[in-house]
Parts: structure tokens; C-alpha cells; sequence
């Protein structure tokens, strides 16, 4: 099968770690008196809302409160530890849908011989280095599609064509929502040897597709459209894990999680540029590229007295909230779309956002640490290594206050646990339970 | 075998953990980390110790003889019990430096997690990923189609297998207890006692397939570490008795 563009589209895009903004803590009370102190608070705090279609994973700097340090660092610490576990129970569920489906379902570790366009070059299992060499043009070919894919979306959000790329989310959407979910629907049915007619499987796939898409793209309750992005990442990473040749695969990983780091931390890289425009336009990221675990805004609710609050919660709210896109912007200058009590405010607003991308590339590890050979161990320290890498980026997050990539820690800890676990300790904890000494 | 062995084995090695996790640790996001923390520290030990395990087989030359092989299993055994206990104490030495740094950070009184709760989460976090990697393989083994011992090993492998587990995971839950106070007041003599046991521990598991000889023993060490770390982690007679008074007191008030 040769996978179409916007497939990976849909997977360039959905690589962004971002933070929702917070409010502003001391205004307890959205006064008019406090609207002109927020509002400056609001550009001083101007959160990197950004990267619609960053195709590479950025963790984006949480919103400094206007507080004295003390106590900002304090709620940063506070709210930590609760942001990590927001970030661990989706990309766990991500993860353990893609184990299980691969355990199980054994079309996606079956090699059919199709290869993606995007991997050219055959690997010959014969001759390690012909593999080898093989595997690295293969990388070369991704990543410079990737690469190219990034400078269209750059030079496509620069040049404000957002119906563009809104099409285009929309298009990458459906084939995952539809076509793939339909592929493995029909596979699973295989396995379990379900038997099902059409009617009935049409009507299955239509209803939770277009559920899907009005999740996505629109409104739609917060769990719900968690739980269709979280399915729509481990479909991709189904496929990934089907189509990429073995090598390939690992070379890959390593080389996105490199281009990763230089995209996001390198002045002139093309995710900064993206975060920058971003910035200075003030504009929400598309919902179909991030998953966001903070609360949905309401729309409707008129409170005119803090437009500028108003406005940068509107931006830090992900979720079904920002598919109004740039449109809404003339809305917020409006004020509409306030929230309830400050109070709550502080608990729910400090969301965190985390881009598809990262749960696709950590399933992709994972699900091929599962496919690997028959070994649960390998599979869990991949899996444990994957959450301490997430858990040390955002507290480096914490520390540096600045956008960082999602990717390159976790992918790294969990490259070398997978090799090292698949080499040296399963031929231990092998002898170790044939003997049955306990360590 | 298959269904009935395979839930009965992960009930009995998984279940106190996993109610131990779930009443204690779910709530507190804090907690979590500490646990997948310690459980990355656990996978780093062993990960050490399995290189050198590899090299030492390897720079003999690939072991044919079974002896040998044996004796380096064995060697291979201890090496990474004294490895784990280097990491639990490098794993301490962590959670206090970053108990210190949040602590003066803030202008609160630090963080609302004390050191006993982590030497508690440490542990548990140490007992679940050393009680996973022993058992899952053979857990998902046992689903399969097999005849156990038919080589003429024993019957009772799985079981067995589950029980050590359970007694190890529960272990060091205590040992991270102990170990941790033992830190805390400079008492360097619970230290070495904590790494005597977790040796005499994996000793005793080289007896296998004597289980006679093996279990009872490891069961008894492990209520010996429960009394332990009941009373190193604050615990006293008298609050049981107060627990047990209060209960009767509240019973009795609400009837």
C-alpha cells in the first residue's frame, strides 16, 4: 500500500508538546479593575499557543503568573506532578492499545513486502551492510519529507492560508477516522473470527467516524475527543509499525527525535520560526494536531469585563475550543467565551498539551519492542523508559521555561533500554527463570 | 493449565501490590513518579549487572560447560543484589537532594510527601518492576499450550514462581522502608543487615527446586522485614492498640 501525502501530513503535524496558558492568579475576581493589569499580563505572558502544523514535537514554555517568584514557582512545582500524570494516562492508553492490538492481531506484524513510498529501499536481510546502508537512505528519504512538509506548513501559516491547511487536517482525518479504522476493525474481526456483514460494519465505521470528525474539528465533550485522538495516534502507529522495514524503523526513530532537537532549538529552525509567528499572532493550534488534557472552554458565555483574559484564555484553551481558529479571534475581542469562578480556574486551566506526534513515535517504539520477538521485558523497560524520559522533559520544562522537544530524552532512554534489554538482560532473566533464582 | 494458572499466578504475585498501588499510590500524582522513578532505578541496576553478567560469560568464551555456567549464573546472581542496593541508596540520595531543593524553593514547608512515604513508594516501586520482570514472561508462558516439568522439572513451577514473587515484591517494599531510615539516622548496621538479607534472600532462591527448603524460609524473612519496617517507619504497639480502641470506641458511638 502507498500511503497517500496526507497521512503524512497528519503525522508531521501532530508532533507538539504544548502548554495551555494559565490564568492569572491573583485576580481572583475578574474585576474591571484588574482587566488593565491582565491585559498587560496577557502580552507579557504571550504562551507559545503555537505551531498549528509543527511536525515535529516542541514543548511550549507554561505561562508565567504574575506573581511574585516565590509563589510562582511554588504553583509551578504544585502543578507539576499533576501535569506528568495528565501527560502518562494518555500515552500509557496510547500505548497499551498498540501492544495489545500487536500481541494479538498479527496482520500488523505481518511483512507483506509493500513498503510506504516514503521508504524507497528495500532491506535484504542477506548482507548487514547492504541493510545497514539500505536503512540510512531510507531515514534520509523520511526525514527530508518531513523536512519539506515542515517548510510548506511554515511558509503556508506564514502566508495566513489557513482554510489550507484546515482542508488538509481534515482530509488526513478522515482516512484515519475511516479507511484505517475500517482496515482494522476488519482485521480484528479476523483474528477473533467474528463474523459481521456490511450493513452493519458500515454503519459502526460511519457513526464513529463522523463522531470522530465533529470531536476533532468542532466541539465536543474533553474525554471524548481524548479518547479519538488517542485512538487515531496507535492507528498510526499501527501502520508505521506494518510498513516501515525493521531497520529502518530504528534508524528512523533516532534520526526524528536529532531533527527534532535541531527544529526546536535551533534559531533558524523552521518549528521556532512556527513558534514565533504563532506567538506574535496570538493564535490557537489546530485540535486535530494536539492533545490537550485541559478543560474545554465554554462559548457564549459574555463577560465583557475582562477582554483581555478572555483573550488569552481563549488562546490557551485547546481542546474543541480553538477549531474556531482564526475566526474566533474577532470573537474574543469581544470578550466572549468566559469561564466559571476563578477558583476553578486554577485547577483546570493549567492544562498541558502534548502533540500527536510524540504518542505516535513512543507507540511506534513500544509496539515494535512488542513485535520484536516474544518478550514482555523488553516491552515494559521500553515502556517505563519512555515515561521517566517524559517525565524528566517536563521538568526540564519547569526549570527552563522555554520550548523544548518532546521527543529526543524519552526516544533515547528507550532506544537504549530496548537494545540493552533485548540483548543483555533477556539472556539473563532467561537462565535466571529456567533456575528459578530470584535476584 | 492456560486460564485458571495464569489468573491464579498473576492474582497471587500482582495482587498485594496492585492494592497497595491503588489504595495508596493513585491519588497522589507525586507518588507516581516516585514509583515509576524507582522503577527505573531497579531496571538501571539490572540492566548494570546483566552487562556484566554478559562479559564475564562471554570473556569465557561462550560457556559450554554447565558448571561453569552455573557458577557464573550464581555469581551474576549476588553481584546484582549488591547492585540493586548501590541504586536504592543512589535512588535515596535522589529523592532527598530533590527534597531539599523543592523545599527551599518554595516558601511553603517543601513538599507535602515526607521521606518515610517515599522510602514507601521507593520500595513498592522496586518491588513491582523486580516482580514484573520475574514473572510476566513466565505469566504469559503459562496462557500457552505446554506441559509443565516435562523434562522432569517440577509441577509446581508457576506456583511456585508467583509465591517468590509475591515475597520479593513485598520484601522490598520493606527493605526501601528500612534502608531509607536507616539512612536517615545514620544507622550504617540496618544498612548492611538490609543487603545481608536480600543476599541470604537470593541464596536461599538457589536452593530452587528444593521448595521446602526455600519458601518457608523467605516467607518467614519477609514477616521478620513487616514487624521490621512496622516499627522503623513509627509504628508501636500502642498505636495498633489505639487503632483497634478507636475502632470499638466509633463502633460503639454509632450504635
Amino acid at each position: 500500500m502507498n500511503s497517500s501525502d496526507s497521512e503524512e501530513d497528519s503525522y508531521n503535524e501532530r508532533s507538539a508538546l504544548v502548554q495551555s496558558e494559565s490564568p492569572t492568579i491573583p485576580s481572583y475576581n475578574q474585576d474591571h479593575d484588574m482587566s488593565l493589569p491582565e491585559e498587560t499580563d496577557t502580552k507579557r505572558r504571550r504562551p507559545v499557543s503555537s505551531g498549528l502544523d509543527e511536525p515535529v514535537p516542541v514543548l511550549v514554555e507554561r505561562e508565567r503568573v504574575a506573581t511574585p517568584d516565590g509563589e510562582e514557582e511554588e504553583l509551578t512545582l504544585k502543578y507539576g506532578a499533576k501535569h506528568v500524570i495528565m501527560l502518562f494516562i494518555p500515552v500509557t492508553l496510547c500505548m497499551v492499545v498498540v501492544v495489545a492490538t500487536i500481541k494479538s492481531v498479527s496482520f500488523y506484524t505481518e511483512k507483506s513486502g509493500q513498503r510506504l513510498i516514503y521508504t524507497p529501499f528495500e532491506e535484504d536481510p542477506n548482507s548487514v551492510g547492504q541493510r545497514l546502508l539500505n536503512s540510512f537512505l531510507n531515514t534520509i528519504v523520511m526525514i527530508s519529507v518531513i523536512v519539506f512538509m515542515t517548510i510548506i506548513l511554515v511558509v503556508l501559516y506564514k502566508y495566513r492560508c489557513y482554510k489550507f491547511i484546515q482542508g488538509w487536517l481534515i482530509l488526513s482525518s478522515l482516512m484515519l477516522l475511516f479507511w484505517f479504522s475500517f482496515m482494522y476493525l476488519g482485521e480484528v474481526f479476523k483474528t477473533y473470527n467474528v463474523a459481521m456483514d456490511y450493513p452493519t460494519l458500515v454503519m459502526i465505521i460511519w457513526n464513529f467516524g463522523v463522531v470522530g470528525m465533529i470531536c476533532i474539528h468542532w466541539k465536543g465533550p474533553l474525554r471524548l475527543q481524548q479518547a479519538y485522538l488517542i485512538v487515531i495516534s496507535a492507528l498510526m502507529a499501527l501502520i508505521f509499525i506494518k510498513y516501515l522495514p525493521e531497520w529502518s524503523a530504528w534508524v528512523i526513530l533516532g534520526a526524528i527525535s536529532i531533527y527534532d532537537l535541531i527544529a526546536v532549538l535551533c534559531p533558524k529552525g523552521p518549528l521556532r520560526m512556527l513558534v514565533e509567528t504563532a506567538q506574535e499572532r496570538n493564535e490557537p493550534i489546530f485540535p486535530a494536531l494536539i492533545y490537550s488534557s485541559a478543560m474545554v472552554w465554554m462559548v457564549g458565555m459574555a463577560d465583557v469585563s475582562n477582554p483581555g483574559s478572555a483573550d488569552e484564555r481563549q488562546r490557551g484553551g485547546g481542546g474543541a475550543r480553538a477549531q474556531e481558529g482564526v475566526e474566533s479571534e474577532d470573537d474574543v475581542a469581544q470578550g466572549v467565551s468566559r469561564r466559571y469562578s476563578a477558583e476553578e480556574d486554577l485547577e483546570e486551566d493549567r492544562g498541558i498539551k502534548l502533540g500527536l506526534g510524540d504518542f505516535i513515535f513512543y507507540s511506534v517504539l513500544v509496539g515494535k519492542a512488542a513485535a520484536t520477538g516474544g518478550d514482555w521485558n523488553t516491552t515494559l523497560a521500553c515502556f517505563v523508559a519512555i515515561l521517566i524520559g517524559l517525565c524528566l522533559t517536563l521538568l526540564l520544562l519547569a526549570i527552563f521555561k522555554k520550548a523544548l522537544p518532546a521527543l529526543p530524552i524519552s526516544i533515547t532512554f528507550g532506544l537504549v533500554f530496548y537494545f540493552s534489554t533485548d540483548n543483555l538482560v533477556r539472556p539473563f532473566m532467561d537462565s535466571l527463570a529456567s533456575h528459578q533464582y530470584y535476584i | 493449565m492456560t486460564l485458571a494458572v495464569f489468573f491464579g499466578c498473576a492474582f497471587i504475585a500482582f495482587g498485594p501490590a496492585f492494592s497497595l498501588f491503588v489504595f495508596t499510590i493513585v491519588k497522589d500524582p507525586l507518588r507516581i513518579i516516585i514509583l515509576i522513578a524507582g522503577a527505573f532505578f531497579w531496571l538501571l541496576s539490572l540492566l548494570l549487572s546483566s552487562l556484566v553478567w554478559f562479559i564475564a560469560v562471554k570473556a569465557c568464551n561462550g560457556v559450554q560447560d554447565p558448571t561453569l555456567h552455573r557458577a557464573l549464573l550464581i555469581f551474576g546472581v549476588f553481584f546484582s543484589v549488591l547492585l540493586q542496593e548501590v541504586f536504592r541508596f543512589a535512588y535515596y540520595r535522589l529523592l532527598r537532594k530533590a527534597n531539599e531543593g523543592l523545599a527551599s524553593i518554595s516558601d511553603e514547608d517543601g513538599l507535602d510527601i515526607s521521606v518515610r512515604q517515599m522510602a514507601y513508594v521507593a520500595g513498592l516501586g522496586f518491588g513491582i518492576m523486580s516482580g514484573a520482570f520475574s514473572m510476566i514472561n513466565i505469566l504469559s508462558d503459562s496462557l500457552g499450550p505446554g506441559t509443565v516439568g516435562i523434562f522432569g522439572d517440577s509441577q509446581y513451577y508457576f506456583v511456585t514462581a508467583a509465591l517468590m514473587t509475591l515475597a520479593l515484591t513485598l520484601l522490598h517494599t520493606f527493605w526501601g522502608v528500612v534502608f531509607f531510615e536507616g539512612c536517615e539516622k545514620s544507622r550504617w548496621w540496618v544498612i548492611a543487615a538490609v543487603v545481608a538479607l536480600h543476599l541470604l534472600v537470593a541464596g536461599l532462591s538457589l536452593l530452587n527446586p528444593l521448595y521446602e527448603a526455600s519458601l518457608p524460609p523467605v516467607y518467614g524473612i519477609t514477616l521478620l522485614m513487616a514487624v521490621w519496617a512496622f516499627f522503623s517507619s513509627g509504628g508501636s504497639l500502642h498505636n495498633l492498640n489505639t487503632l483497634c480502641t478507636r475502632r470499638k470506641a466509633e463502633e460503639e458511638s454509632a450504635q
